[in-house]
């Protein structure tokens, strides 16, 4: 949350309808990266939106927040997590030293509680104490219930009922911190849809209500809202490569659903050009729409739930169903950041299958007593199949975004012993 | 332009096309302006329709599961335009016309006798190539005005809309409610402040005396998942059935003002 500008907000490429021409607006925040994000709902939310966007603006200034949003990040939530040289598994690969962001190792068991401190935090100053969320794979979920728990606020959780059977462990974890968990029946009942019953809850109730929204999508400012929460990662994950190795990685890779985790470990490199960066979505069990959820591998520009990026889309415009093994991943579009990142050439993006995430998930374990959720283990099975490829001397950065207790469930499905 | 209200309340009717099918949306339209509606909204359905209801909804998954796309919305506009004055409106989620391309979009449009469009979400401030694109081809866009908008929100929607102002009568998805909010009377008279164009309420119209009473305040009434509603349940007689609960719908409110 330090005030640095960004790359490319204040890029010229134009929004797919157009610069907004004749009506210069004062924006506290860019809005845009490239032609990618903007702020597409219906009127209901506009105002909310805007008044969102200006307390946030008001918010990110302010030192009693900013110290108070990392009080809470150190005692609460437990950072700075470690970065944690993964001896055997750079041994067994012989090639690149990796290194692992140990963001699993954080209260609830994933990043996601940073952005649920910073936007519970905002909520309460813009006095609002109806906390809606959505959560696919539930960590998002569960780090909402905790924050609303700590500060004394009512919390309702929109899930698939897809993702509330594979996920089952996180839904009680929930209920047990006192969040009202609503199944979504519609669609392919997982994230996509908890998000449109989560906005419609929000239009309805917008009044009284915060959307604490779980990853850098929708309508701005919560794709740099949410990105300015998770900047921590990066933070410090550069800060302790050069402490452990005197300079900077090769590579970061880091897996993307909307992308939260990804953007928050990549975001601190942005500048150094030497540091690849590598997205790893989910590769799913095909190559056809419908069976992965890989969007710069088949999806093109449109607008989904807010905002203007990749989408998995038919010709019509009609949003595609997607699948992956991991509930966090399986979602049609991407952050819009990631979008620009991409048309930049800043980013790279590859997708792993459900089976190497699995493998990866597995081979982890055994090689480092550490068990990633399967969204994480997506950048590990990248990290697997890179790593011999490259020198001796490269660093590898993977940011380990949750821990796989909440998997257990699919993995005793899918691992043979 | 054909989008006159000839009557106070005029109606707007909604349909979800595709639902069961074109043609029958084609003759449900056709029903419902026999029965006294003065624009008529051509629903194209999207698969995440966040600002529906369950109604709605529904009625967008059965009209997509066979394929229901904007090509298809705009034929059968074009036919209704062969038979009839009314109003026609294209009442989309912005992503069908992007990927359709607006450019195209509007042609298409203006060439089948559509009067105007409403994109559920594409707010003002997002609308500047859209606004030069229908202008270009004479197509009104209408902007929703929500409880919520302030001011100067509110002086945006109508001074970008054309053709009429569509006010929300209250926070929330479409469907209906028992009654309508004290929101959508003082949202209209705050609209009025800044136009002269007709102003029309929606989001939850479906009884004989909701919509006499958005009569006593505003020009129309927009009637959708009631109508959608009758679709469903009726198999078979969808026209007849939507036509029957409009003329009860409006029987009694447009007598009463001695005009119907």
């Amino acid at each position: 949350m330090e005030e640095t500008t960004s790359n490319g907000q204040d890029s010229t490429a134009s929004p797919p309808l157009g610069k907004p021409g004749k009506q210069p607006r004062v924006r506290a925040i860019p809005g845009r990266f490239g032609s990618y994000g903007g702020r597409y709902v219906p009127e209901t939310l506009m105002a909310a939106l805007q008044e969102l966007e200006a307390a946030y603006a008001v918010a990110r200034k302010d030192k009693a927040f900013r110290n108070e949003f990392h009080r809470l990040l150190a005692d609460f939530a437990g950072r700075p997590t470690p970065l944690f040289l993964a001896e055997r598994l750079t041994q067994e690969l012989g090639g690149a030293r990796i290194y692992l962001k140990r963001e699993d190792l954080l209260h609830t068991g994933a990043h996601k509680i940073n952005n649920c401190i910073g936007q519970a935090l905002l909520a309460r100053r813009m006095g609002k104490h109806r906390i809606i969320a959505e959560t696919g794979a539930g960590q998002h979920g569960v780090a909402t219930a905790t924050v609303c728990a700590l500060f004394g606020m009512e919390c309702v959780v929109y899930m698939g009922t897809e993702d509330m059977r594979r996920q089952e462990l996180n839904v009680f974890r929930m209920k047990l911190l006192g969040a009202e968990v609503r199944g979504v029946d519609s669609g392919s009942r997982t994230l996509k849809d908890a998000i449109n019953e989560a906005m419609r809850d929000w239009v309805t109730n917008v009044r009284t209500t915060h959307y604490l929204l779980g990853s850098v999508l929708g309508a701005h400012p919560y794709p740099t809202m949410v990105r300015d929460f998770h900047r921590v990662i990066g933070q410090e994950a550069r800060k302790q490569v050069l402490k452990a190795e005197s300079r900077l990685p090769s590579a970061v890779i880091a897996c993307v659903g909307g992308g939260s985790n990804a953007i928050g470990v990549f975001y601190e490199f942005i500048k150094d050009r030497e540091v690849k960066l590598i997205g790893v979505e989910a590769g799913g069990r095909g190559h056809s729409l419908g069976e992965h959820a890989a969007r710069f591998d088949g999806g093109g520009p449109g607008v989904l739930q807010g905002t203007y990026s990749y989408v998995l889309q038919d010709q019509g415009g009609q949003i595609a169903l997607t699948h992956s093994v991991s509930a966090g991943l399986d979602y049609p579009a991407i952050g819009p950041e990631h979008a620009w990142l991409h048309d930049q050439g800043r980013a790279e993006y590859v997708s792993a299958s459900d089976q190497e995430a699995l493998d990866a998930c597995l081979k982890l374990a055994r090689m480092e007593g550490i068990i990633p959720a399967l969204e994480s283990a997506h950048a590990i099975a990248e990290c697997i199949k890179r790593a011999p490829k490259m020198d001796k001397s490269d660093i590898v950065i993977v940011n380990v975004s949750g821990r796989g207790d909440k998997d257990i469930g699919i993995l005793r499905e899918n691992v043979a012993f | 332009m054909a989008i006159i209200f000839k009557q106070r309340p005029g109606l707007v009717a909604y349909i979800t096309c595709g639902d069961p099918s074109l043609d029958i949306s084609r003759e449900v339209a056709l029903a419902a302006i026999r029965a006294g509606a003065d624009v008529i909204e051509l629903g194209v359905p999207f698969s995440d329709p966040v600002a529906d209801g369950p109604v709605i909804q529904r009625a967008s998954e059965r009209a997509l599961r066979h394929g229901t796309n904007l090509a298809g919305v705009l034929q059968v506009a074009k036919q209704l335009r062969q038979q009839s004055n009314a109003g026609l409106i294209i009442f989309s989620y912005l992503n069908p016309i992007l990927q359709f391309g607006l450019e195209r979009f509007c042609a298409a449009a203006a060439e089948a006798g559509v009067d105007g469009a409403l994109v559920t979400d594409l707010p003002v401030e997002e609308a500047a190539e859209y606004l030069r694109a229908m202008k270009s081809r004479k197509l009104a866009p209408v902007f929703l005005a929500a409880p919520t908008s302030p001011e100067k929100r509110l002086r945006d929607v109508a001074k970008h809309s054309r053709g009429f102002v569509y006010a929300i009568s209250r926070t929330g998805i479409t469907g209906t409610r028992q009654e309508l909010a004290g929101d959508a009377r003082s949202l209209v008279e705050r609209l009025r402040v800044h136009t002269k164009l007709p102003i029309a309420v929606g989001f939850g119209v479906s009884t004989p005396e909701q919509f006499a009473e958005v009569g006593s305040f505003a020009d129309a009434a927009v009637v959708g998942s009631a109508i959608v509603q009758r679709i469903e349940q009726n198999p078979g007689r969808e026209a007849a059935a939507v036509s029957e609960f409009l003329a009860s719908l409006t029987g009694t409110a447009q007598g009463a003002v001695g005009k119907g």
